[in-house]
């Protein structure tokens, strides 16, 4: 564990960190990991953090968010916990492979690598660089771009731990994947997990990942993903984001897409503190699909910014994009959707949406769905709404008997539906419609999540009352 | 059952509805028609509790409480039922999910126990014939892609789940064929009981020879200038509405 005085900025501090510790970042690292660890880190220490100055950044005041006197594990310890004993699964229907970052390490109950029948395999990302070096060598910071800003380039340097999915050629999946990130402690942590996945040839795998913090403590977690849906392969991923109010979560997802790969993102943000997600896609190939949805409620003064970035390089690909919002009270959301259609990329179909309702005058969102074409033979289309609940359809409701309340609860939860009813496993997509209606109603606490069973004596409570107007 | 009294309602400063008069009692049926922009749908909606109208003037009685005190729901759950001229879509409120709510929401009201999960079903299908609706309506959001008459059918089938003692139906009959026209006539017609009333508002008299009123209004410039029994109907498809002018300018100029 390492105690820095709070005399010297953040940026400072990680530069020292990293030079004070390199002996453990570089554990199991191959020479050419090491150089891009310390290009990574060159590169932190010329850009920095961003800042509101920056575009991208121009909405999403980091600043006051990099101030805490943060603690920072380095150092391995082996986590002895009973993951059973922390939550246990409440989806009934839903059987998955459980894995679980804790403070951003990888913890397990009997072993940190698993290799299924198929070949999959599944766990540390720490482990695995010891166990299959030549697996990440090859894909590691291959699809993640440094220079996107200084939390990627961090990231990198710091690389340690995080989740590894490797899946071989011809292997469907069958059991979906959870990834749980819980950020527990009673100290002000800053973890930066590192993810790899990738999905190799013909594959499909599903994957879903749940942010949850379970303290009121101070945390910060930068955390990057790096992503490989090789040819003909496909990747659902459902992210489920339940973060308490003291918490800052940035999670920069790169995602390459070979010839005919196949995503799905869904990411429904159910509570933040401070929330950025950017998800940046390269359509590296012909015939790919992505489709890009999201749903995100938020008030109080809770902060939700999604960034996408889909870059289309070549011809024949789809894109779809559709990420709607609910704001209350003080609550601020950022949309920006950029899709990028290179001069290769004839024939592209992108389309892209954004659509959001703000129940007060107080809430904002700031949206900026945009397209940057140089190809002359495509179809692509953009747009973005603000607005309230619809009149007309609250009083047909109500003149149906319907109270007020819950006619808008039943607006609020149509409004969502579109985003949830492409979730595609159906005990999922119910248990998580249920769990936005449950937010909708202000009946949403940080200990009753998608798939953990709080057992701490004394969970940590927090209001959130969408229903109340 | 329901008295209008000398009601004034205006929008946005606009006179509406002026010195509008009208009872129904139980067991009765009114036809109201009359020229386009004249008011019945207003009067319709002021009934329901839209309120984006303002009443500035008189009152609406019914079963001797003042409506105008009640929120929309609240008359709905006491037995006042719309059929929209215009019914509304709702993307992602399936019909089975909003009609569960509505049925349980009125049955709360008057102390009853939420129906259950195939009580409620079998209610659904035994509506639905009632109307002749032979698609899948359960998982479909409410008349969201519903074609004209399909809308129009489903207003009638909501209004047989909630059973109401007094329903407006605002041109419930136009935008429907002739076969759909019987159907929907023919589903008022089995509602009807000597306790409720209803009040059909329309264009045709072809709708009053399945629904037979027991009187009919003709409406004109916000209020009620003629009343009569069916024949009257009759007479306004054979005279038009000039026929109305006349006498109402001959009666001015008096
Ligand atoms: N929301 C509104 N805002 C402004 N004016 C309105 C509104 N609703 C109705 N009006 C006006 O009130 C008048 C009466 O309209 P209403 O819809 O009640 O007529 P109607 O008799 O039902 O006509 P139709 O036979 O065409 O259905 C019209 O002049 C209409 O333009
Ligand atoms: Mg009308």
């Amino acid at each position: 564990m390492e105690q820095i005085t709070i005399d010297i900025s953040l940026k400072d501090k990680m530069l020292a960190l990293f030079e004070k510790n390199k002996q453990l970042l570089f554990k199991n690292n191959s020479k050419s990991m090491i150089d891009i660890k310390n290009n990574a880190i060159a590169k932190f220490n010329e850009i920095g953090f961003p800042h509101t100055k920056l575009e991208e950044w121009r909405l999403t005041n980091i600043e006051p968010y990099l101030k805490a006197e943060y603690q920072h594990h380095l150092q391995t310890k082996p986590i002895d916990v009973d993951i059973e004993s922390i939550f246990q699964c409440e989806v009934p229907d839903l059987d998955t492979f459980v894995v679980v970052l804790f403070n951003g390490r990888y913890i397990y109950k009997h072993t940190p690598l698993t290799k299924l029948d198929n070949g999959t395999i599944i766990g540390s990302f720490e482990k695995a660089l010891e166990e299959y070096p030549e697996i990440i060598e090859k894909h590691f910071n291959k699809y993640a771009k440094n220079d996107k800003n200084g939390f990627v380039a961090l990231n990198t340097a710091f690389a340690q731990d995080g989740i590894f999915i490797y899946v071989p050629q011809n292997i469907i999946v069958e059991q979906a994947i959870q990834i749980i990130n819980i950020i527990n402690t009673t100290e002000e942590v800053f973890v930066q997990p590192r993810n790899l996945f990738i999905v190799e040839k013909n594959s499909s795998i599903t994957l879903v990942s749940c942010d949850h913090s379970l303290t009121q403590t101070n945390s910060f977690s930068n955390a990057v993903t790096e992503i490989l849906i090789d040819e003909n392969a496909q990747l659902n991923h459902i992210r489920v984001q339940n973060k308490g109010k003291n918490s800052t979560l940035l999670n920069t997802t790169f995602v390459e897409q070979k010839n005919y790969a196949m995503l799905t993102s869904n990411v429904l943000t159910l509570n933040s503190g401070f929330i950025r997600n950017d998800l940046d896609i390269s359509l590296n190939g012909e015939g790919c699909e992505a489709n890009l949805y999201g749903i995100y409620l938020a008030d109080k003064t809770q902060f939700v910014d999604n960034h996408t970035f889909v870059d289309h390089l070549l011809p024949n690909s789809n894109s779809k994009e559709l990420y709607k919002g609910i704001l209350d009270d003080k609550a601020k959301a950022v949309f920006s959707g950029k899709v990028m259609v290179r001069r290769d990329a004839q024939k592209t179909n992108a389309f892209q949406a954004n659509k959001n309702i703000l129940l007060t005058d107080e809430a904002t969102i700031n949206t900026k769905p945009h397209l940057e074409i140089y190809a002359d033979d495509v179809k692509c289309s953009h747009g973005a709404t603000v607005g309230q609940l619809d009149n007309e359809a609250m009083f047909y409701l109500r003149s149906r008997g319907l109270g007020e309340d819950c006619a808008r609860m039943l607006l609020m939860y149509a409004f969502a539906d579109e985003v949830i009813n492409k979730i595609p496993i159906e005990a999922l997509r119910v248990r998580l419609g249920n769990m936005v209606s449950k937010r909708l109603r202000g009946e949403l606490s940080v200990c009753d999540q998608c798939v953990m069973h709080c057992n701490s004596k004394s969970p940590t409570q927090f209001n959130i009352d969408l229903s109340k107007l | 059952m329901l008295q209008i009294k000398h009601l004034r309602v205006s929008i946005n400063q606009k006179e509406i509805l002026k010195d509008f008069n009208l009872e129904v009692k139980a067991g009765e049926v009114h036809a109201i028609m009359g020229p386009n922009g004249t008011g019945k749908s207003t009067l319709a909606s002021v009934i329901a509790g839209r309120d984006i109208f303002e009443v500035t003037e008189g009152e609406i009685l019914y079963k001797g409480k003042n409506l105008l005190d009640l929120p929309p729901e609240t008359r709905a759950r006491e037995g006042i039922f719309l059929g929209f001229q215009y019914p509304v879509e709702i993307p992602g409120v399936s019909m089975a999910n909003f009609m569960k709510t509505a049925v349980n929401e009125i049955r709360k009201y008057k102390g009853l126990e939420p129906i259950g999960g195939a009580d409620f079903l079998k209610l659904m299908e035994e509506k639905k014939k009632l109307v002749e609706i032979q698609s899948k309506l359960n998982n479909r959001s409410v008349n969201e892609g519903f074609s004209g008459g399909e809308k129009k059918k489903n207003e009638i089938f909501q209004m047989a789940m909630l059973n109401p003692t007094l329903s407006i139906l605002d041109e419930t009959d136009s935008g429907l064929d002739i076969d759909a026209l019987r159907i929907v006539a023919n589903g008022v017609n089995k509602l009807r009981t000597k306790d409720n009333a209803t009040v059909v508002i329309t264009h045709y008299q072809r709708l009053l020879d399945y629904i037979v009123p027991d009187f009919v209004h003709v409406m004109y410039d916000g209020k009620i200038v003629k009343s009569g029994d069916k024949h009257l109907a009759i007479e306004l498809e054979e005279k038009g509405y000039d026929w109305i002018k006349q006498e109402l300018e001959a009666n001015a100029s008096i």
